[in-house]
């Protein structure tokens, strides 16, 4: 399957984020910036915690969105990856009325529109 | 230094005009400004103007006026009409003009805004699947906030139920009608925690000012209002933006907080001598989160500050009192232009059933994509 863009995550069955680590100061950015002298490629952490959510509750205007015509609400976050960044994502898995700041969650593949993309889904603990 | 004043304030209504475009709205306004203040387009020596989806706004010298004066179009988001204003009083402090024009107006189509990724140097995949949109910012941005700092979904709907009420003793709002606390927080979900009632919409309308020298108001025996700062920061390092696909761990203040700090220095004033303020309340959590980091209280006081109506008309600082963007929906170019024109009227005294009762000090927050806040103190 085509990803939805090229260094966005890993290959294989376990795939993780691709961010950009400031050679400089050593901040990580997500997605990998472009500027390949500046940012050094890095795989962020494949688990972290809840650190904000809502849920789309009207279909985004296309485009630029290309989801499905028929619109299902689905879930949002910014996932706290420790020591790493903090990233945008969808969730999946989690039922609405059960979502809270600090659930911990874990990095999956998801297709979208027929390409590998990214999504966070529920773990029981940060252990597994 | 000279005194900077606002010698003229002119509005077109806000909200849904049909048949007029959104430049006509602002040509209107422009007139109305010059009418107020007592001079000409002729007398105007510089303009800066910006809408973000009605057009380039010097397109207006075709019907004010081919008087060759420079106009230069302003593009900043949300902060459009702060940055023109900013713009007009740097040109008139450089000396460049006596008497400055700043215009703001938009016209925009119903529904979400929905901004293309590469405008914002963002990757497509970003906007296709659905990270993209300005409500989930804000929802999220809250969302945070609620819960580090103890804010309840009943305070978000109180300040939805001022601004409508506010809204409607305003001849400029659109919305005209109050809603109740229990309608507002009992309507369609739209990014949890906000519902329908706590979001703006994008809208219609145009607002301009002139601006002159403290010498070109006594000239035109106006009465002033002086513009003791206009001051614009973009974000430093740490801030929760929106459009923001990573966010550093290490947290740091918005460009609200630095915008704010640097425009009470420049005034050589604190919160406590405001007396009335318009902040930027894209949605409900917006003005109380603004509350903060402009200053005016401590992060979670805003709960007990709504539940005693602190900031409606007739309390310590009332806030948005023409209903902001709320009840007055919001075009982006000419929105932080309103905040500046309701501070005029109300502190000439002028505002009628909204009058705060002898403001003397008013204050002014805008803030925009991707991170820039633009704040006027005015003082009368």
């Amino acid at each position: 399957m085509q990803d939805i863009a090229e260094q966005l995550l890993t290959d294989g069955p376990d795939p993780a984020l691709i961010g950009g680590r400031d050679r400089a100061t050593g901040r990580i950015m997500f997605p990998l910036p472009a500027d390949a002298g500046r940012f050094e490629p890095v795989e962020l952490p494949r688990t972290g915690r809840i650190w904000s959510w809502t849920v789309q509750r009207f279909r985004p205007k296309s485009p630029p969105y290309t989801g499905p015509e028929a619109f299902e609400p689905y879930a949002i976050a910014y996932v706290e990856l420790p020591g790493a960044t903090i990233v945008e994502t969808r969730l999946t898995g989690f039922s609405f009325d059960t979502l809270k700041v600090g659930l911990p969650c874990r990095l999956v593949a998801e297709t979208f529109g027929g390409r590998r993309s990214y999504a966070f889904a529920p773990v029981e603990s940060l252990d597994d | 230094m000279t005194d900077i004043c606002i010698l003229g304030a002119g509005i077109h209504p806000f909200g849904r005009t049909d048949g007029v475009s959104g430049l006509q709205q602002g040509v209107f306004a422009t007139r109305q400004a010059l009418g107020d203040a007592g001079v000409d387009w002729a007398d105007i020596e510089i303009a800066f103007g910006g809408s973000s989806a009605a057009g380039n706004a010097d397109i207006m010298v075709n019907e004010l006026g081919l008087t060759g004066l420079p106009f230069i179009n302003v593009a900043n988001g949300c902060a459009t009409g702060g940055s023109a204003l900013y713009s007009a009083f740097a040109a008139i402090r450089a000396g460049q003009a006596d008497l400055a024009l700043a215009v703001g107006f938009d016209k925009h189509p119903r529904g979400a805004f929905d901004p293309k990724p590469a405008d914002w140097g963002l990757p497509d995949w970003y906007g296709e699947t659905g990270l993209m949109l300005t409500t989930q910012f804000f929802a999220l941005k809250l969302r945070r906030y609620m819960e580090q700092h103890g804010i309840s979904t009943t305070t978000l709907g109180r300040v939805a139920e001022k601004a409508f009420e506010n809204g409607a003793l305003a001849p400029h709002s659109w919305r005209k009608s109050p809603v109740d606390l229990e309608t507002i927080l009992n309507s369609q979900m739209v990014n949890d925690p906000l519902t329908k009632f706590m979001f703006c919409a994008p809208a219609e309308g145009a607002v301009a000012l002139v601006l002159g020298t403290e010498a070109k108001a006594r000239e035109l025996g106006i009465a002033p209002v002086r513009l003791k700062t206009a001051t614009v920061r973009t974000r430093p390092p740490g801030s929760f933006e929106v459009f923001a696909p990573s966010l550093d761990i290490e947290r740091g203040p918005s460009p609200t907080v630095i915008a704010s700090k640097a425009a009470f220095e420049a005034a050589g004033l604190g919160p406590a001598d405001i007396d009335v303020a318009q902040l930027q309340d894209t949605e409900s959590g917006a003005e109380i989160m603004h509350m903060a980091e402009n200053g005016f209280c401590a992060d979670g006081d805003q709960e007990q500050w709504l539940a005693e109506g602190r900031t409606r008309l007739g309390g310590r600082l009332p806030v948005n009192t023409d209903g902001g963007c709320l009840a007055c929906g919001e075009p982006i170019g000419a929105s932080g232009l309103r905040q500046v024109y309701e501070n005029v009227i109300q502190l000439r005294g002028a505002a009628g059933a909204r009058q705060v009762e002898s403001a003397r000090t008013a204050y002014s927050h805008v803030y925009g994509a991707p991170g820039i806040s633009a704040v006027t103190i005015l003082q009368r």
